[in-house]
């Protein structure tokens, strides 16, 4: 229920509040509005629901990335990234 | 990546098993409450309840919003799914979780249109594509979920998205911490704190475990070795006779959480006067309902739900689990009647919950090794 997802900002988007991040190799846009700071490109977030939850230090987030496998939860992981269907290209515009 | 190594390291894990075991007093029984599910399921996926000495005790605390939820509210969000004309979205966790006539998934079976979606913006998008159905995020969550759901609403807002409404089951974990510590006959000891709670609302609000009940709390992330140190935190804390706030977390969390998400908790969302958790029974302003001002996208002001009480088979024991009276395998129904294909109580839901999370683990554990059978656990006296 409570998976928090290391991802790393990619590229910002034009619409507000979204951000292109990549988790493992897979590319989703996520919602960044609850962050208290602005992203750039090479940042790495942790993610939950389609959230950035807050910015976090790279070690921090291979670390996390591990503790998903640890817990045999990384799979569930890339299918909630996977299935973020809200700010696919076809609404994006 | 200094932590990798570390973590990975086994011995790494035995040190701070020996740290502890020096630390306690051989004398003193420890009770310490992990108040995470995630915790929980940390703790019996890595076998940490071996490495602990035995006068060390972990109790598994309310934080698995799956399990906290009654039935009740269960069926008043099925019942929004059986309404002409709507699509009831969820989590994959609330498919699952038995309604008095079955889950969303059977629901679903007969003919409901109930869809899963990984985010609540999943579920606004859903009300985009379809302007003549109305959409309804069956919301549940402490507040990692909650803030999310909150911008969700703030965005439906900004689109003029009226065809989107939240069932609220979001609930927050102070109040609930505040009823156990205030249950009568309780003996915890001290807290691991919330992990992923806390990098929203910080380790502030936790203050008041220390300030006002004198116990102390470590918030915590969810590595065995950060687990580990947490308890040996808090063990040190006992014996020196204090009751602080640590934080052993803090490449994610801070004191003061993040304010932004805060801040759109507090617009969208006000407590409720009480709501009712399973197990725990009504605890006065521990979940979140939406303001008034945005009652236009508030399922239960917009559909009028039931808002039945349904109260658990007494037969299940979840309450006295989850406060610590009873280990998951002393409940009279675990196992045999309550398993997690066919959950009666709460806690046997998610992978989160103390009873799933030990039948899944020390019962496989038990069959490995029939030398530690599970009655060896101790008991609480």
């Amino acid at each position: 229920m409570c998976l928090a997802i290391p991802g790393q900002v990619v590229e910002l988007c034009e619409q507000p509040m979204l951000a292109k991040v990549d988790v493992g190799g897979v590319r989703r846009n996520v919602n960044v509005g609850l962050l208290e700071e602005p992203v750039v490109p090479g940042d790495w977030i942790l993610i939950h629901v389609g959230f950035a939850l807050g910015k976090i230090g790279e070690e921090a987030a291979r670390d996390q990335l591990r503790m998903l496998q640890a817990m045999g939860e990384d799979e569930l992981a890339m299918d909630e990234v996977r299935g973020y269907t809200f700010a696919d290209e076809a609404l994006s515009s | 990546m200094k932590y990798v190594d570390e973590y990975r390291d086994p011995a790494l894990i035995a040190n701070v098993a020996r740290e502890i075991a020096r630390a306690v007093d051989p004398g003193r029984h420890y009770r310490i409450m992990e108040v995470c599910g995630g915790h929980t399921h940390s703790i019996y996926r890595h076998g940490l309840l071996d490495v602990l000495p035995p006068n060390v005790e972990l109790v598994h605390g309310p934080g698995c919003p799956v399990c906290v939820l009654p039935t009740g509210r269960v069926d008043d969000g099925l019942s929004i799914a059986e309404r002409e004309g709507t699509i009831l979205t969820c989590f994959g966790d609330v498919l699952r979780v038995p309604g008095t006539r079955g889950t969303p998934l059977e629901y679903k079976a007969r003919g409901a249109d109930i869809r899963m979606v990984y985010s609540p913006l999943d579920a606004l998008r859903l009300a985009q594509e379809h302007p003549e159905k109305q959409v309804c995020f069956f919301a549940i969550g402490f507040e990692t979920t909650a803030p999310s759901t909150a911008l969700t609403i703030l965005r439906a807002r900004a689109l003029g998205v009226t065809n989107f409404s939240v069932f609220s089951n979001h609930v927050t974990i102070v109040p609930a911490m505040r009823a156990i510590l205030d249950s009568p006959g309780m003996l915890l000891d001290g807290f691991v704190g919330p992990g992923h709670v806390a990098t929203i609302s910080g380790c502030r609000p936790y203050e008041f475990v220390a300030r006002e009940y004198g116990k102390p709390l470590v918030v915590a992330g969810f590595e065995p070795l950060d687990i580990l140190q947490a308890i040996l935190m808090l063990v040190r804390q006992l014996g020196a006779g204090e009751a602080r706030v640590e934080n052993e977390y803090a490449r994610f969390v801070s004191w003061e959480g993040n304010r932004a998400a805060q801040a759109a908790l507090e617009t969208v969302f006000a407590p409720r006067p009480t709501f009712e958790w399973r197990g725990l029974g009504f605890i006065p302003e521990s979940a979140l309902e939406l303001r008034p001002e945005f009652a236009m996208w508030d399922a239960e002001r917009r559909f009028a739900v039931p808002g039945v009480r349904v109260t658990d088979p007494s037969a299940a024991q979840c309450g006295e689990v989850l406060t610590g009276a009873l280990k998951p395998a002393q409940c009279r129904l675990f196992g045999k009647v309550c398993n997690p294909e066919q959950p009666v109580g709460a806690l046997m839901v998610s992978s989160e919950g103390a009873c799933a999370a030990h039948y899944r683990y020390a019962e496989r554990a038990a069959e490995a090794d029939p030398g530690r059978a599970l009655e060896s656990e101790p008991v609480r006296a």
